[in-house]
């Protein structure tokens, strides 16, 4: 697992307020470029000119006096050309907020949430938070143009009404050709008006991930620990449909949604055929389900079956699903043409029995937290 | 961390509900099924179905968390249902606007085959009287192109269209040209039986992707005995057919549809055999119509309702097996059935639809230029009822044509949620009104359903289907994947 935030020792600070920057490693740059990057220096570079120089050197270097200096470990060796970090120097916090790299930069907007999930892997804070959105802004202006994919996730995303709409309006106009990814409990969307407004953003590849627990309304409010989200998140669902917007449902495959799943496929097959994706999705062992893993944790060996049957009918239906978190070594060969190497890459792990596994390369591997505290019994090398 | 509440808390206190519109109807003898407007069905003890309706049913049964799922009743937990159900209601009957989209070219009442079963066919030479003129064919080919829909399917039939050849080039072409500006979705089916196909042909039916139908009984002696023709040879000019079609034109080019026929009764694993053997991937098993030679002949009474469902039924466990077996093979009446109950898209089988398909789904333009309602109204009335005689092409308007009372009244007088029996029926989502089989057997539009021998095989169907889902994962799974077939 990747370390993507800490605290650093400052050599050398001259502003108070935290900043985002994007880092480089080239040490040509034309004085005014220089003057808003980062280097990641190396060894006898000159870091002279540059905002902010990150370090793994202990301060015998000639710094500029009015450069920002921060001495990074080992742990941010993944750190690059074109990344964008969040460097704070009264605290001495770095925090990296896209790797130019990675398929799977994921934004977190907020840490509210009108949901209190069972499985929450981002559990909620109910404190004010909104100059995150306001940093977001910035970020996405850094972002290069040739950004393929971005997530917007939460907390609660919608919390922010008409200024999350204004943040799509930017991001389309900043990233016009980057795909969109946004995670919402879909519950604001009952508002026609709202799910209107969000389609004036006519963004041409633009998906929005709503969870549907269950076909039981009662289970489904009991997972998300809110009562009537049920038939909010249907009615939001319905609307964004309505005014032509795509729609992922997702669904956390755990011991509270297993034994209607197969239902809650069906389910979604005769009432919302018309969404664009669904998700079926490993547990990660994050948040909230850590004190809640009793409640929760159910072998994937031991549901492969159902997760079979809920595929099957999906597939029936000619919908679009995918089968997301899992080992290849605990599901069922038929469920193989909707497996998705899912995990982002800053989280992905194998255990030591998946090291002389032959199929290695196609699996998906585990959360690093399934690695830590709990994973199926079942995996297993094939030889 | 604040607390997490139990499952217990999010139920409602109260134990009220109300029940959204539904039928219900014994399954057997402990069991009943329950259909709501959308054509979804649950399967329950008669007990539970009491509880239910008398509001008796508490919230956490089983039975109940299944009939709020599948919108059978509201409470205060959900009241999401009659907007799912509108939606669902709505796709069903999207077709209903598109209005007409196959349209049936007699182009010759002759044919070389004289099947006794036939309900149309005429064995004479006299060209004159009974090809269609190119005249009554260019008048068609406009009224075909006024449908509103924008899929237009125009089928040729007889007697055996080929022997029209030429009229069928001429329909094609210029269907083509006069669609150029209406740039409407148009496709081309020859039925026939295949004896005078070649390679002429098919190089024709190439150029313009026209689709091959024909007619395959059973194995050799069966297909033999049904279809009499000059040399005896039908199966084998059938065989052969089908080779150089899919040689020409492509595998999936050509589709076959049997006729059951008394001597058939017996043999259905034979005849499902024979489509296997020349690698159809299903077959429609169909119960015999009771239109034109086929009553007159008395071959329709030949055999009972009950007879052809045991025919039926010996017939679609075989083909559950093979698929067992891990063979892909279809059964599609059963597979137009079990779209209707396990989607909310219609299939347009024109005996399975409510408002019926006569004309608003399929209209027949007969050799001598009568417009007829449907294939089997042009059966009747080549037994002297013309009651679904809608007009004649060049003498009467597209829409003289399409709103004749002999089109309006039936269509009006059979809709099965309105006709008595049928509107409690649970299974009237699943059925048709087929007011011209109902004509020709009973002389109303209607009949008395339990003498319905459409309603009583159709509820044998119906309940058969139900029961093997529900009594088999395995098969569920099959009939899902054929209703999205």
């Amino acid at each position: 697992m990747l370390k993507l935030h800490g605290n650093l020792p400052v050599l050398n600070s001259t502003t108070k307020d935290a900043y985002l920057i994007t880092v480089t490693t080239n040490t040509n740059l034309p004085p005014v470029l220089k003057k808003n990057r980062a280097l990641l220096m190396q060894p006898n570079q000159d870091p002279k000119g540059y905002k902010a120089v990150l370090t793994k050197e202990k301060g015998s270097t000639d710094f500029d006096a009015d450069s920002d200096v921060f001495q990074i470990s080992d742990d941010y060796n993944y750190l690059n050309e074109g990344d964008i970090v969040r460097l704070d120097p009264s605290s001495g916090s770095m925090r990296s907020l896209y790797r130019k790299n990675s398929p799977h930069n994921t934004i977190l907007l907020t840490e509210q949430c009108d949901h209190y999930c069972l499985m929450c892997s981002q559990p909620p804070k109910d404190v004010d938070d909104s100059w995150l959105l306001q940093e977001v802004f910035e970020l996405i202006s850094l972002m290069p143009t040739d950004t393929k994919g971005l997530g917007f996730s939460g907390g609660e995303p919608t919390l922010y009404g008409d200024r999350l709409i204004d943040l799509l309006h930017h991001t389309k106009r900043s990233l016009p050709t980057t795909a969109i990814d946004i995670l919402s409990n879909g519950r604001a969307f009952k508002d026609m008006e709202f799910a209107k407004n969000y389609a004036t953003v006519e963004h041409p590849d633009m998906l929005i991930g709503i969870p549907i627990y269950s076909d039981d309304p009662v289970r489904h409010d009991y997972v998300v620990q809110s009562r009537g989200a049920f038939d909010e998140t249907i009615k939001g669902i319905l609307n964004l449909k309505k005014v032509s917007q795509k729609v992922e449902i997702r669904i956390v495959i755990h011991k509270q949604t297993v034994d209607r799943l197969v239902r809650t496929c069906e389910f979604i097959a005769r009432n919302l055929l018309f969404v664009d994706h669904v998700a079926l999705m490993g547990l990660e062992i994050t948040g909230f389900t850590r004190p809640n893993l009793d409640l929760l944790w159910i072998d994937p060996y031991e549901y492969k079956d159902i997760l079979s049957e809920a595929v099957a009918v999906l597939n029936s239906y000619g919908m679009n699903a995918s089968v997301y978190n899992h080992q290849l070594c605990t599901i069922n060969p038929d469920v193989l043409g909707n497996y998705r190497k899912s995990i982002s890459d800053w989280k992905t792990e194998f255990l030591d029995e998946c090291l002389s596994c032959t199929k290695r390369t196609d699996c998906g591997g585990l959360f690093s937290s399934s690695k830590q505290f709990r994973h199926s019994r079942y995996i297993k090398a094939f030889k | 961390m604040s607390e997490f509440r139990t499952i217990e808390f999010y139920k409602s206190r109260k134990s009220s509900y109300r029940l959204l519109p539904f039928r219900f109807t014994p399954l057997d003898q402990d069991r009943y099924v329950l259909t709501n407007m959308a054509g979804e069905y649950l399967v329950s003890a008669r007990d539970k179905l009491l509880d239910f309706l008398q509001h008796k049913l508490a919230n956490e049964d089983p039975t109940y968390i299944e009939l709020r799922s599948r919108h059978f009743l509201i409470d205060d937990n959900s009241s999401i249902a009659p907007e799912l159900l509108a939606i669902k209601l709505r796709t069903r009957y999207d077709r209903l606007a598109e209005f007409t989209g196959l349209h049936i070219f007699v182009v010759t009442l002759r044919c070389e085959h004289s099947c006794p079963y036939c309900q149309v066919s005429r064995q004479s030479e006299d060209k004159l009287r009974y090809d269609m003129s190119s005249e009554i064919a260019s008048g068609a080919i406009d009224l075909a192109l006024r449908s509103p829909s924008q899929n237009i399917k125009i089928e040729f039939q007889g007697g055996e269209p080929l022997l029209n050849f030429e009229l069928i080039k001429f329909i094609v072409l210029e269907a083509k040209k006069r669609n150029q500006k209406r740039d409407k979705n148009l496709a081309f089916v020859i039925a026939t039986n295949l004896a005078l196909i070649n390679e002429d042909i098919l190089i024709f039916c190439r150029q313009h992707s026209i689709l091959i139908s024909t007619s395959l009984d059973g194995p050799k002696d069966l297909h033999n005995a049904n279809r009499p023709r000059p040399g005896g040879d039908s199966y084998e000019k059938t065989i052969e057919g089908i080779k150089l079609v899919r040689q020409t034109l492509g595998r999936d080019r050509v589709s076959a549809l049997m006729t059951t026929t008394e001597a058939s009764l017996d043999r259905v694993q034979e005849i499902i055999d024979e489509y296997l053997t020349q690698d159809f991937n299903g077959i429609f098993l169909r119960p015999l119509s009771p239109y034109g030679f086929a009553i007159k002949t008395k071959s329709y009474r030949a055999y009972n309702t009950e007879r052809w469902l045991d025919f039926y039924k010996e017939g679609l466990e075989y083909i559950i097996g093979l698929n067992r077996q891990g063979i892909d093979f279809i059964e599609y009446y059963a597979a137009t059935i079990l779209k209707k109950m396990l989607t909310s898209e219609d299939p347009g089988y024109v005996d399975l639809m409510s408002p019926s398909g006569i004309g608003i789904g399929a209209v027949v333009y007969n050799y001598d230029g009568y417009v007829y309602a449907s294939d089997e109204s042009r059966m009747l009335a080549e037994m002297g009822e013309e009651k679904f005689r809608l007009g004649k092409v060049l003498e009467n308007s597209y829409e003289q044509i399409f709103t004749s009372p002999n089109l309006l009244d039936p269509l009006e007088e059979s809709f099965a949620y309105s006709v008595p029996m049928c509107n409690d029926c649970a299974f009237e989502p699943y059925c048709g009104a087929d007011p011209v089989f109902h004509y020709a057997l009973y002389k109303d539009y209607v009949g008395r359903k339990p003498e319905s021998e459409f309603c009583f095989r159709n509820m044998a169907t119906f309940r058969f289907l139900i029961k093997k889902m529900e009594d088999d994962k395995l098969v569920r799974q099959l009939f899902t994947k054929w209703a999205n077939n």
